[in-house]
């Protein structure tokens, strides 16, 4: 209970003011498409220089899980994801902010990301010595295995046509070879100078959300407000049946924890894979994509359920366990604090006020994520042109931002163009973007296999050697017999 | 009445404006370089090596009572294809007025624009200021490795060909140029496993996937308890961080500092050879400012300042031997 010795030391005046700052700019941050939290911590490690470490890593533990949760605002009620982590929020929050639940949605999002990010760090308090060497076991093989389980997922985010749902991940994949491979280290489908640095996945994630968006709310002539019935539940009745949701919050949580621990895997793929298995092993497949707050609270427990495992390597070998938290070690390094048996025996004061203080942070995103829930009807009252306009000036910003790129800029506007033709045809955004994230993982580690594997036993004794392999390699087929089954099931229904 | 007044107004202020203007472009002219922040592209992203130490070395520019440069430099990260995207940008876009400086990571830069045909930059077109930090590539291997020395290794290696696997941060950076000078220099065959950062590639050793690797020494040195540094690919040992580990040559592995990552600060060429002058006078006491180095090697990064001159000697000869050595080895 070592923790608790220094859990006094986050309730000083500075520390909470930093914290209310973090929580607040983080789920405004979250917001915004294109500030995503690896962006947003990113931005804010130069003002922690001025910082005491403790300060500085209360600053960017706050903003990590804020950000994290603030993604669901825009997702919800905009369609459009507020970082890859939100994707899966999409599928169920938009459907049900149409149908007049936008508060509703929102108070789903933050009592779930709450749940989850408390057991995310509840994970990461007592059983960083238990899970430190896990994340080590983690090579190439397993990294290949990962990412064909997230591959899987693609069959259950499309519910109309599992066709076109594989059709948009192989352009997806397609779109993640453009540029340098740093394994191979050459150059593919560089047709000109300003795709060496690939297609940007900020860049594309908020092209293939927010431009058909903004493309069909121009089409239709009706205002928002005209659209949206509100309908009023209080936050009471929200939390009871949140709370109700066991099966969904479990799953999420789960599946979070144990993505957060891999290396490298992250929220995105966190949210998808367990809105994945609640859909799969619902009674209710049907209602999913149609506004099922089990999807809502699947993801969102999952996304937030992800930090703070993603610390553990981080914090014990220096392995970051997410994009964001291989940012967060270059805070860390600033100011000293290596990663390492230190940070929890020389630097214990300032390495446990840290992680309580990632505690606290999960009430404040509680509270003020509730708050802003609250306000949702504004957005959904806005005309919609004013909304168009809006979303159109914070994709081109936030953008653009990411890496200082006028190509960015005009690769998400191509991408979101043609995205709000194809999806005309059926087509879906999810799937693209899944692709995008998961073609290098798959591909780069794939490469790193071979090049090991042929100093040994030749790839295929590699890609299936030991348990942790054979057990990922069961998790996929499991996937996608299951995935399979219910649909026989579903048709024989009719 | 009011909108005469209004007129008048306007025309007040634009021709204010316009003047502020002259007198704005006039001052430039008379020496008053600079006057508005500068801002120096980091062509990788924030929070990596490279990022931080920028940031940590360009922070007291602007000091009140300190004269360095009297105006703050802002980092801006043009990151993408192993910092191609950032350097190509910088070598054909950036204005040349002084006010658009780079960050330069060599060997990167220089095996890069040997290497690739659509590269933009090379060091005839770039004009070195100076350079704040070296970090040496060390080789490195797990903490329950059967090798404890390079002799070890390359025994190993010599009854094995092509069965011991390195890790490094990609192709053509600072670890590849070890790995090949290091395979050269010791006539045995050995397998380099590309990874996508000098992070993860540390990861590697540490897991066991990659049997060795070539790793930056600040990263190392920092996960001592994680690895065995065996040597490190220098001329000379690192006395602050690493005093202990011997260098490649006492090791009997002909390898010299070709694959050092040198950090520094350049403009691109058109620059005012006056404002070249003043920065490359200025920068250099910018980072040997006391506050400056306690930071650095509070982070572990070990600083190397070196001016102007020196820079553009370490470039040329740097250029030499990295050609020799990448000779046959052109990406496709």
């Amino acid at each position: 209970m070592e923790f608790l010795n220094y859990f006094s030391n986050v309730f000083t005046f500075a520390n909470i003011l930093i914290l209310i700052l973090g929580t607040v700019g983080g789920l405004l941050m979250g917001a915004a498409p294109g500030l995503s939290p690896t962006m947003a911590v990113a931005l804010l490690i130069p003002f922690t220089f001025q910082m005491t470490p403790e300060q500085g890593l209360i600053m960017l533990g706050a903003v990590y899980t804020s950000t994290v949760a603030g993604g669901a605002i825009s997702a919800i009620l905009l369609r459009i994801p507020g970082a890859p982590a939100n994707i899966a929020t999409v599928m169920d929050g938009y459907p049900m902010a149409k149908n007049g639940r936008s508060t509703e949605a929102l108070h789903y999002c933050f009592i779930s990301s709450f749940i989850g990010g408390v057991i995310g760090i509840l994970v990461l308090i007592f059983f960083t010595p238990v899970l430190a060497d896990f994340a080590l076991k983690f090579g190439p093989s397993h990294m290949f295995w990962i990412a064909i389980l997230g591959v899987t997922v693609i069959s259950s985010l499309d519910s109309k046509s599992i066709i076109k749902g594989l059709f948009s991940g192989a352009i997806g994949l397609w779109l993640a070879t453009i540029g340098y491979d740093a394994v191979l280290g050459v150059e593919r489908f560089v047709f000109n100078p300003i795709f060496s640095g690939g297609i940007n996945i900020i860049a594309a994630l908020v092209g293939l959300f927010a431009i058909p968006q903004v493309l069909s709310m121009l089409e239709g002539k009706q205002s928002q407000a005209d659209q949206f019935q509100m309908e009023k539940k209080s936050l009471l009745e929200s939390f009871k049946y949140n709370i109700s949701r066991i099966k969904a919050l479990i799953v999420g949580s789960v599946t979070g924890t144990i993505i957060g621990l891999i290396p490298g895997a992250g929220g995105q793929i966190a949210g998808l894979v367990s809105y994945a298995q609640i859909k799969k092993t619902s009674t209710n497949k049907e209602n999913f994509g149609k506004g099922e707050p089990d999807g809502i609270i699947a993801a969102e427990s999952a996304n937030n359920a992800m930090v703070g495992p993603s610390l553990v390597p981080l914090l014990t070998l220096g392995i970051p366990g997410s994009p964001t938290a291989a940012v967060l070690l270059g805070g860390l390094l600033i100011h000293g604090l290596f990663p390492g048996s230190n940070l929890f025996t020389v630097y214990a004061e300032t390495t446990w006020t840290f992680i309580n203080s990632l505690l606290v942070a999960q009430f404040m995103m509680l509270i003020f994520g509730l708050y802003i829930s609250g306000l949702a009807k504004y957005v959904m009252k806005t005309p919609t042109h004013y909304m168009a306009a809006a979303i159109t000036i914070l994709a081109i910003f936030g953008t653009y931002s990411v890496q200082h790129n006028f190509a960015d800029v005009i690769v998400m506007l191509f991408l979101g163009t043609t995205m709000f033709f194809l999806s005309k045809f059926g087509f879906t955004a999810a799937p693209v973007v899944l692709g995008i994230i998961l073609g290098p993982i798959a591909e780069t580690n794939f490469n790193q296999a071979k090049i090991i594997a042929d100093t040994q036993n030749g790839i295929f004794d590699y890609l299936t050697a030991g348990p942790l392999n054979l057990t990922i390699i069961a998790l996929c087929l499991i996937s996608i017999l299951y995935g399979a089954y219910g649909d026989k099931a579903k048709k024989e229904k009719k | 009445m009011n909108m005469k007044s209004s007129l008048i107004k306007k025309l007040l202020l634009s021709l204010t404006f316009i003047l502020s203007f002259f007198l704005g472009n006039m001052a430039v002219q008379a020496g008053d370089y600079p006057d508005r922040p500068i801002s120096v592209v980091v062509a990788y992203n924030p929070g990596g090596a490279t990022d931080f130490q920028a940031r940590l070395v360009t922070m007291m520019a602007a000091h009140p009572k300190k004269d360095y440069l009297g105006q703050p430099i802002v980092i801006i990260n043009k990151p993408g294809a192993g910092g191609k995207v950032g350097w190509n940008w910088f070598a054909s876009k950036a204005r040349n007025d002084g006010y658009d400086l780079a960050a330069y990571n060599v060997p990167h830069f220089i095996s890069q624009s040997i290497v690739f045909d659509d590269t933009k930059y090379n060091i005839d077109n770039l004009e070195p200021i100076a350079n704040w930090g070296a970090d040496p590539a060390v080789l490195i291997v797990g903490p329950d490795s059967q090798f404890n020395s390079v002799a070890d290794l390359l025994k190993f290696a010599k009854a094995n060909p092509g069965k011991v696997t390195f890790s490094g941060a990609g192709k053509f950076v600072g670890h590849h140029i070890a790995f090949l000078q290091f395979q050269k220099a010791s006539g045995v065959k050995i397998t380099y496993v590309p990874h996508t950062g000098g992070v993860p590639a540390l990861a590697a050793v540490k897991g066991g996937q990659v049997m060795a690797g070539f790793n930056n020494l600040s990263d190392a040195y920092r996960s001592q308890k994680d690895i065995k540094i065996l040597a490190i690919a220098d001329l000379q040992r690192e006395e602050t961080f690493l005093p202990d580990v011997p260098t490649l040559k006492e090791e009997g592995v002909d390898v010299d500092n070709s694959s050092v990552n040198f950090r520094g600060i350049m403009a691109p060429k058109g620059t005012d050879p006056k404002i070249i002058e003043l920065l490359a006078a200025k920068v250099p006491l910018m980072f040997n400012d006391k506050k400056t180095l306690g930071q650095m090697k509070k982070g572990g990064s070990p600083m190397r300042i070196m001016n102007r001159a020196e820079v553009q000697a370490m470039w040329k000869e740097r250029k030499k031997s990295l050609t020799k050595l990448l000779a046959g080895l052109k990406a496709e």
